[in-house]
């Protein structure tokens, strides 16, 4: 509960911040719709129908009451074509297909980040390990536009197998088009997944030099008892973090990929927001996706409370 | 009729490192049924690593090379893990040092219990239920208590559950490996207890690995000394302990401190030789009293003495008997009465995230000029906090610390630069009280230029002259922390208080962290340097045998609290409160025929 | 000084030393070589590897062999500044909160804590939302985007020494604060500190390509690897090397600075605080 309440105040705190942050400029979202040679009558005209004629507290305020009622404004894209588009008309769906994209990539993840990662450890010093340290630590690196960029060279210039980009109409669910998600969902496990397994790695090594394992061993329990029931079991918890991490890694990282594949999602939404400096669309998006950010960070404190029995009994 | 095959036999063991340098080597020993070898060494001499290949064990980085070891008449093989395996717990059981970290944190004690009488329920029909066996060690055997975890279990408690765990299927060999290391003494006294009841009740044989003679002759029937990696000397508890007849042996006993007969503690020159530099010849002889020069070159031979007793040295007839002096406790000078520091009415706590909880309370004592008064208590007494209140690195919550009748601020930083001067501390734990980055001569010279005022010329001068005061060579000075012992970054700690030249040393455990016979040679410098240099001593400890031979007065405090104070021989030999007759009763002591 | 170069002679830290100084000749003595202007087409627009142009042209008929050999400079430049300005702000702010607990700490970790708690590009992007593009933007977010995780590694070493004998005994000497700091604790933090420099780095070049690739960062006609691919990944069918050759150097880049910052990390890690040469 209070781990909940904490994360409220932190979103609270983020939404000030990304509030302060994109309107750091004197240069407004009326000016940067309607460019550079408006009328000033026309831009104080539609100021008061965006409503940027009033002081900043008024207008957060305003925000965050419509962010808790669900209402996260007008884009200025509507406001530009002289109409009213409510940001969460254009974002429902891509909140839908972002989500898919991310889900899609962590199941995968988890299972072979705690697969890849045990072996390596259990292996530790041989040659299995070797290939995934190494191969791991080689991708870790690789920003995703690159690791993207590559695969689609390979499978789509070279292969011919795959396409590029992704065309999802609106109102369709990207698992209709399980092909078109190959690409993006491999882009975006690469970082996250390689640096899951070097964690998990790291953390089963740690679970395997304790005493308690010892003490397993020298009591004559086989080696499958000790490497499940003693170092395994102990090295879930800090797993949990390590997995909850990348998967935000993996959230952010969706910016990128869905820009490069074109994928209609939260992040390319907020990527062309960005460009044509869409203040309230850039606001709005951002604190979705740092909301869910935050989400996960609670949903994995509360997952270890459950898994680490000194902290479940302390509760 | 047969006989019944000895309990253990170990022949030629040989444990190498990777270097293949030997940790252990040429250990045989010997276990009849029903016996219990107590198999004793400083740091570095090879304890552990033997006791677990007992089990055909070897930790990451090291190998059993060579010996047989036969338990009950079943060979252990040394590189097969699972025939190794089928062996332990079934045949030979294992009690692990520190039971708070050889828990499995993730499972119900019981279900830890359950999974060693799982594994062996074909090969140990005799094998007990949880209950049973949590009732075996008298912990309570109902369902509750076995769904407990280990973090909601006491030390002591922890400790008899891996007991329970190591005798569930009834093993008739049990090796300990410093069992009661980590838990306070009276705590001690009772696993200790359990253990010799349990011994008595099953016949079980054990081999009860431990650096501190004292708890080992308490237990065991028979004593294998180890010293760089080799049995030095091994027979009967008392015989051993009575009569040493290895010069190293001699050295250990000579340095062991005791509470009801305080004597002065000897201590042996050098420090022991580590893996990997051992001499050719005896790796005692560089700090042998009486070697030739045939010891230098050849290595003796483990050699039957008479009495079941064997000696590794070619010069053991020439091993005299010890002596125990008391203890040369210098005189106070300075006129009787003024008291150098007084302590009134001092009160302290620490402030947690969620409780606050009291460290000293209403805590008044005094140290005369060149006096030695003792804080006696267990972990979590308070006198640890009470000596940092003194050294401005506590803040105090109520009470006055005068010095020579004007009272001192609470931190450091606000008290006149003579105050800092004339009191200085050395703390517990040598390898962090020194700057791994800065060599010996700048850690010494520091105090002497900042509380002085000395230049770097006269600084650089200080610093021989200290170095030579703790006795360590010159060549010290341009050495880092990380060259060196325990004991010498000890005495480096030491030398850089005496640098600012205090009226007041306060010595907070300087010897828990170091071996015995490391600690008699810490003690013998303090000892002199109070005679030398006239220097008062407040020293905290938790033993009381160390206290005995330094110590003029003793504090005794349970709980932040002083229970009872007086001169220490009184209070030693007639303590008044229920709390120091407790301490007293649990401490161990060497046989009274050694000692 | 030997010791310090100890992780050289890994066979990690020595390929990744290796491909470090492949991809530092090419950023930096590329542009000495480079046969064409950068931002003047030289033909017509994507067109594969032809005479005089061996890499082909870009999407407005530049020479690409002439761009990625200009384009290699704002990259390390960028991060490089970054990375630096992290280590001076987030290392004050550590070892302030590590040294001096109580109240100050606790602030300080709370505000760490918020800054972690946002994804690191959407921070980004919000920024550029409220300050535009350019580059002093792009260093500035970026350093403080990883500020906090230095913060975070020097807090956790000052805490660490600050409870050690030798820290304490200073105090009871009654030495100032600074002279502390200096002495008794800069010399101990460095190691663990500046061992995961190299990581630092290496997340500073996927932070100022990945928002270069944006578009939200330098901008055109602006020579830069990750805008080069940014900008041609419409004209992949035609010319692919546009693609290839970038990504190739920016992955060999980001590979060799992990590679070798992971080689120093195990080394210092080796060695210990123990160590003092």
């Amino acid at each position: 509960m209070r781990r909940v309440a904490a994360g409220v105040v932190t979103l609270l705190v983020v939404s000030a911040l990304v509030f302060a942050g994109t309107e750091l400029l004197p240069g407004d979202a009326a000016g940067a719709v309607l460019g550079r040679n408006a009328a000033p009558e026309q831009l104080a005209e539609l100021r008061a129908q965006m409503g940027l004629d009033r002081p900043a507290v008024e207008r957060y305020l305003d925000w965050l009451g419509g962010l808790v009622t669900g209402d996260l404004g007008n884009s200025a894209a509507g406001y530009a074509e002289g109409s009213r588009r409510p940001i969460w008309d254009e974002i429902s769906g891509e909140i839908g297909n972002s989500l898919t994209l991310a889900l899609v990539a962590a199941l995968v993840m988890v299972p072979v980040a705690l697969v890849l990662g045990v072996v390596s450890a259990v292996r530790a010093g041989r040659l299995t390990d070797h290939a995934i340290s190494t191969s791991s630590l080689a991708i870790i690196s690789l920003p995703e536009f690159i690791i993207g960029s590559l695969l689609i060279l390979v499978f789509f210039s070279w292969l011919g197998w795959l396409s590029p980009v992704s065309l999802i109409a609106p109102g369709e669910s990207p698992l209709a088009h399980p092909k078109q998600l190959v690409l993006p969902v491999l882009t975006l496990l690469g970082a996250s997944l390689a640096a899951s397994v070097r964690m998990v790695r790291a953390g089963m090594i740690d679970a395997l030099r304790t005493d308690y394992v010892q003490m397993a061993r020298l009591s004559g329990l086989r080696e499958r008892t000790v490497i499940r029931r003693y170092a395994l079991r102990n090295a879930l918890a800090p797993s949990v973090q390590i997995f909850a991490q990348n998967i935000q890694y993996l959230v952010g990282g969706i910016i990128v990929v869905e820009y490069l594949f074109s994928y209609p999602g939260l992040g390319k939404e907020l990527v062309d927001a960005v460009a044509i400096r869409d203040v309230r669309e850039v606001q709005s998006v951002a604190i979705v996706i740092a909301a869910v950010y935050i989400a996960l960070n609670i949903v994995a404190d509360l997952l270890v409370v459950l898994l680490v029995p000194k902290l479940r009994t302390a509760a | 009729m047969s006989v019944a095959p000895a309990a253990l036999t170990v022949r030629g063991l040989r444990v190498e490192l990777a270097s293949t340098a030997a940790v252990v080597d040429d250990v045989s020993l010997h276990v009849a049924p029903g016996e219990a070898l107590g198999l004793v060494g400083e740091s570095g001499s090879g304890k552990t690593t033997t006791a677990l290949a007992l089990l055909g064990f070897a930790r990451p980085g090291v190998r059993i090379v060579a010996g047989e070891v036969e338990v009950a008449g079943r060979a252990v093989p040394p590189d097969d893990e699972r025939a190794a395996r089928a062996l332990r717990g079934s045949r030979v059981g294992y009690v692990p040092q520190d039971p708070g970290n050889s828990l499995n944190p993730a499972l119900r004690i019981g279900a830890s219990i359950q999974d060693v009488l799982d594994e062996h329920v074909r090969s140990a029909p005799r094998a007990r239920d949880v209950p049973a066996a949590l009732a075996s060690v008298h912990l309570p055997g109902d369902s509750a208590f076995a769904r407990r975890f280990p973090h909601q279990l006491s030390g002591g408690q922890q400790q008899r559950v891996t007991i329970a765990m190591a005798l569930a299927c009834e093993p008739p060999l049990v090796v300990l490996d410093e069992p009661t290391t980590g838990l306070d003494v009276v705590t001690q006294a009772r696993v200790l207890d359990e253990l010799r009841r349990l011994r008595a009740e099953r016949g079980l044989s054990l081999v009860y690995v431990s650096h501190d003679l004292a708890v080992v002759s308490q237990i065991a029937d028979r004593l294998a000394v180890l010293y760089a990696g080799r049995v030095i000397e091994e027979g009967p508890v008392v015989e051993v302990l009575s009569r040493p007849r290895h010069p190293y042996t001699r050295g250990l006993v000579a340095s062991i401190p005791d509470h009801v007969v305080p004597r002065r503690l000897r201590s042996m020159p050098g420090v022991a030789v580590g893996v990997g530099e051992r001499p050719p010849g005896c790796a005692f002889a560089p700090r042998c009293p009486q070697r030739r020069e045939r010891c230098e070159r050849e290595l003796p031979e483990l050699e039957p003495i008479g009495d079941g007793r064997e000696v590794r040295c070619f010069e053991w007839r020439a091993t005299p008997a010890t002596v125990f002096e008391p203890p040369a406790v210098p005189t106070p000078s300075g006129a009787v009465g003024e008291a150098l520091l007084r302590v009134e009415s001092l009160a302290a706590e620490h402030r947690g995230r969620h409780e606050t909880t009291v460290a000293a309370h209403e805590v008044s004592f005094e140290i005369p000029p060149g006096g030695c008064v003792a804080l006696v208590g267990e972990s979590g007494s308070g006198k640890t906090t009470i000596a940092r209140c003194i050294a401005g690195l506590h803040t105090p919550s109520g009470g006055r610390i005068l010095l020579d009748g004007v009272p001192l601020a609470a931190r450091a930083a606000r008290r006149p630069v003579d105050a800092r001067r004339r009191i200085q501390i050395v703390f517990q734990n040598p390898y962090d009280s020194l700057n791994p980055r800065h060599r010996v001569a700048d850690s010494i010279a520091r105090p002497a230029r900042v509380l002085r005022g000395l230049g770097r010329q006269q600084a650089a001068g200080a610093v021989a002259e200290l170095l030579e005061r703790v006795r360590l060579p010159t060549r010290v000075a341009a050495r880092f922390p990380g060259e060196l012992s325990g004991g010498e970054r000890q005495r480096v700690a030491i030398a850089r208080a005496l640098a600012a030249g205090p009226d007041l040393l306060i010595c907070d455990e300087i010897t828990s962290a170091l071996d015995v016979s490391v600690q008699a040679a810490v003690l013998e410098l303090l000892a002199e340097l109070r005679g030398e240099l006239g220097v008062a001593v407040l020293f905290i400890s938790h033993d009381l045998g160390v206290v005995a031979s330094v110590a003029d007065r003793v504090l005794v405090l349970e709980r932040g609290a002083v229970c009872e104070q007086g001169r220490v021989a009184d209070v030693l030999a007639r303590p008044q409160h229920p709390y120091t007759q407790a301490l007293l009763d649990a401490a161990p002591r060497l046989p009274e025929a050694a000692a | 000084m030997k010791g310090r170069l100890r992780f050289a002679r890994t066979p990690a830290g020595s390929i990744g030393l290796a491909l470090l100084a492949l991809v530092l000749a090419v950023a930096l003595l590329g542009p000495l070589v480079a046969p064409h202007e950068p931002d003047v087409p030289v033909g017509i627009p994507l067109t594969g590897p032809a005479e005089g142009q061996v890499l082909g042209t870009d999407f407005l008929g530049r020479d690409v062999l002439s761009r990625v050999l200009w384009g290699g400079r704002s990259v390390l430049a960028l991060a490089g500044a970054a990375t630096l300005l992290a280590y001076l702000v987030g290392g004050a702010a550590g070892m302030f909160a590590g040294y001096r607990h109580g109240l100050v700490d606790g602030t300080l970790m709370r505000g760490v804590d918020v800054m972690l708690s946002v994804p690191p590009l959407i921070f980004l992007l919000v920024l550029v939302t409220g300050a535009g593009t350019s580059a002093a933007v792009l260093v500035l977010g970026v350093a403080l985007v990883q500020a906090p995780l230095v913060a975070r590694v020097v807090r956790t070493a000052t805490l660490e020494q600050s409870v050690k004998g030798f820290v304490e005994a200073a105090e009871a000497r009654g030495e100032r604060t600074l002279a502390i700091i200096r002495r008794e604790l800069l010399p101990n933090i460095a190691g663990p500190v500046f061992a995961d420099a190299g990581l630092r780095f290496a997340y500073s070049i996927i932070l100022v390509a990945s928002v270069n690739f944006l578009g939200l960062g330098l901008q055109p006609p602006a020579a830069d690897w990750a805008l080069i691919i940014s900008e041609n990944r419409s004209g992949l069918d035609l010319n692919p090397y546009v693609i290839l050759v970038p990504a190739l150097l920016i992955a060999i880049l980001a590979i060799a600075v992990n590679l070798v910052g992971d080689a120093i990390a195990r080394t210092l890690g080796r060695s210990g605080a123990g160590e003092a040469r």
